[in-house]
């Protein structure tokens, strides 16, 4: 069955949407506690068993949420990147943001600072995202190519990784080295509406950053020149992307850690249902990270292994193979 | 009608002096070709008129604002320009890349109206591929795609186009279709700058040429006055048959005016 092509946008939204939601209902319903329908309307009433109230609440839901955003942002992060540096090999992670956060929060757990206060971790983390990209603006403010973004994106996304070698080399003892390589390995166990609180604000705002860029990442479709005459100010447009992922992905990062390869691999599955236009994959890629992110979540919890499988371990050994053998398989990927 | 004025237009590209103290005042009506050989600064005069590189000294200026001041939204609804080897880097169909020429009239997330519709599809009848319009372009030839690149520029439907090299590898079929639609573009009222290096379809289609050579305007005028054998021996280098073909001036190049043997003894 063909479908026209005035419906399947439409018609690609509201399916990944309805997944999202239907996949964040499943995160809800998955876990050690059980619970029927109607205890699920008593907890959202407020009626019912305080005690699987608070499972729902105050553990499940706030769990869903984060994995509903986090996904999006790093979906849309990998889209947005994907199209202004023309690259469908790019994902959030090309800029060092994803490092540069990823060091904020290995600095809160080496010296401690995480004991203090739950939140100092990832606002630790926004931190070191902030401060990978003050340097990348500077470097990249005369520029007008991307290339040399990206080659200073690697540049300190290389230093941030060294900073937590180096933490990790000189941990105090054995069980703080393990605590930095399980934030590294990214998870969303245990989070509360706290953390949720904390990376709403970042994830919007970044968001909104990055999906203003459409029209231009469109005319970038036919290079720098060709796009600066179709209106587009290429400074203007660099300055929101870099703006955009540090602070949406260093609030994703921050309060999930390092989660590789959704960036990467959703607008890559997405890109061959849409009109392939950079614009068209945006608001995709946002619902099929959420969608994908949200499965994996549901995916460690259900995965019976002695400790929770973390996230990043999960979407890397999943998405690899499925990565490769789309490229297999239709080798004009983009 | 646009009117561009260049004035005492200097340009400096990496500590070069890429154009010197160039002056023309372009009308639109007809195609201007600026010719001249390879490195003479054509694409640059190209781009200056652009704002896509700023003038060292001078000015260019579109119907009497600097094309610096206009900010580049404003530019880009006013001039349209292909540029030399466009490169189209996602596999879009032919129809979603010549809306890309929409662009300057959206909005960042407004989308394509009635009337956009409406240019996109004058777009492509005037460049012959409305049978097109569903095929992908990076799967078209180099004569179907040079078409359909122009239809983008054609689609922003401003009142000046700027094309850099736009007959590079076409036939000679394709090159006539191209410089005819240059032709009525420049007769609807269009200002059309053409970028050319073939000659004989400069001597047929422009009106006016401006020849230049190490980046100074050495010649401007009617290609009568431009092609004489005086100047193509200086500035390419070459002897050339010149002459009328069914009423319109014509040039042959016949042989480089200092062969390889001759310069040795130099």
């Amino acid at each position: 069955m063909t479908i026209s092509p005035s419906y399947r946008r439409p018609l690609l939204i509201a399916g990944l949407a309805l997944a999202a939601v239907l996949l964040a209902v499943g995160s809800l319903l998955t876990g050690p506690t059980r619970f029927g329908s109607h205890e699920i309307i008593g907890a959202f009433t407020g009626a019912g068993d305080p005690v699987l109230r608070a499972v729902l609440l105050e553990l499940r839901l706030p769990r869903a949420l984060l994995a509903l955003v986090v996904g999006a942002m790093l979906g849309l992060g990998g889209a947005v990147l994907q199209g202004y540096l023309r690259n469908p090999l790019a994902e959030p992670s090309v800029l060092g943001a994803s490092n540069a956060a990823a060091l904020g929060a290995v600095i809160a757990l080496y010296f401690g600072i995480s004991q203090l206060h739950p939140l100092s971790l990832p606002l630790l983390a926004i931190a070191g995202a902030m401060a990978g990209l003050t340097p990348l603006m500077l470097l990249a403010g005369r520029a007008e190519s991307p290339l040399s973004l990206i080659l200073a994106g690697i540049a300190i996304g290389t230093l941030a990784g060294a900073g937590i070698s180096l933490a990790l080399n000189l941990a105090p003892n054995p069980f703080a080295a393990m605590e930095i390589m399980s934030w590294l390995m990214g998870s969303l166990e245990d989070r509360s509406f706290a953390h949720f609180w904390l990376a709403l604000p970042c994830i919007t705002l970044g968001g909104a950053l990055l999906l203003w860029n459409g029209r231009a990442l469109d005319a970038l479709t036919l290079g720098e020149e060709a796009a600066q005459t179709l209106g587009v100010d290429l400074r203007a447009l660099r300055w929101r992307i870099l703006a955009g992922i540090a602070i949406g992905v260093g609030g994703a990062v921050a309060v999930a850690g390092a989660i590789g390869f959704v960036g990467l691999i959703v607008p890559h599955l997405l890109r061959p249902l849409t009109d392939r236009a950079p614009s068209a994959l945006l608001l995709p890629s946002a619902l099929g990270g959420a969608a994908l992110l949200s499965a994996a979540d549901i995916a460690v919890r259900l995965i019976p292994t002695d400790a929770e499988l973390h996230l990043g371990v999960l979407t890397a050994l999943l998405g690899v193979p499925v990565f490769l053998y789309h490229l297999v398989r239709e080798r004009r990927l983009w | 009608m646009v009117r561009l004025s260049i004035e005492n237009l200097s340009v400096v590209l990496g500590g070069r002096a890429v154009l010197e103290g160039i002056d023309a005042r372009i009308e639109p009506g007809a195609i201007i070709g600026v010719i001249g050989p390879n490195g003479a600064g054509k694409s640059t005069l190209a781009r200056a008129i652009t704002g896509l590189i700023p003038p060292a000294a001078g000015r260019v200026r579109l119907d009497g604002a600097e094309v610096g001041a206009l900010s580049r939204a404003a530019l880009a609804r006013r001039v349209a320009y292909l540029p030399q080897g466009q490169t189209v880097h996602w596999p879009l169909s032919v129809e979603r890349l010549v809306a890309l020429g929409r662009l300057p009239h959206l909005g960042p997330f407004s989308d394509i109206r009635g009337s956009d519709r409406a240019a996109i599809e004058r777009a492509m009848e005037r460049a012959e591929i409305l049978a097109l319009r569903d095929r992908v372009v990076t799967e078209l030839s180099g004569g179907e795609r040079a078409r359909v690149l122009i239809a983008r520029a054609l689609a922003v439907e401003a009142s000046g186009l700027i094309v850099d090299e736009p007959l590079a590898a076409l036939d000679p079929g394709h090159q006539l279709q191209m410089m005819e639609l240059l032709k009525a573009e420049a007769a609807a009222g269009v200002m059309v700058i053409a970028v050319l290096h073939d000659l004989a379809m400069a001597a047929r289609f422009c009106e006016r040429l401006l020849l230049i050579h190490q980046g100074r305007l050495v010649a401007d005028g009617a290609p009568a006055e431009v092609l004489t054998p005086r100047y193509l021996e200086h500035c390419y280098e070459i002897r050339a048959w010149t002459g009328m073909i069914e009423g319109q001036p014509a040039v042959l190049p016949l042989a480089r005016s200092s062969p390889p043997g001759a310069a040795k003894l130099r």
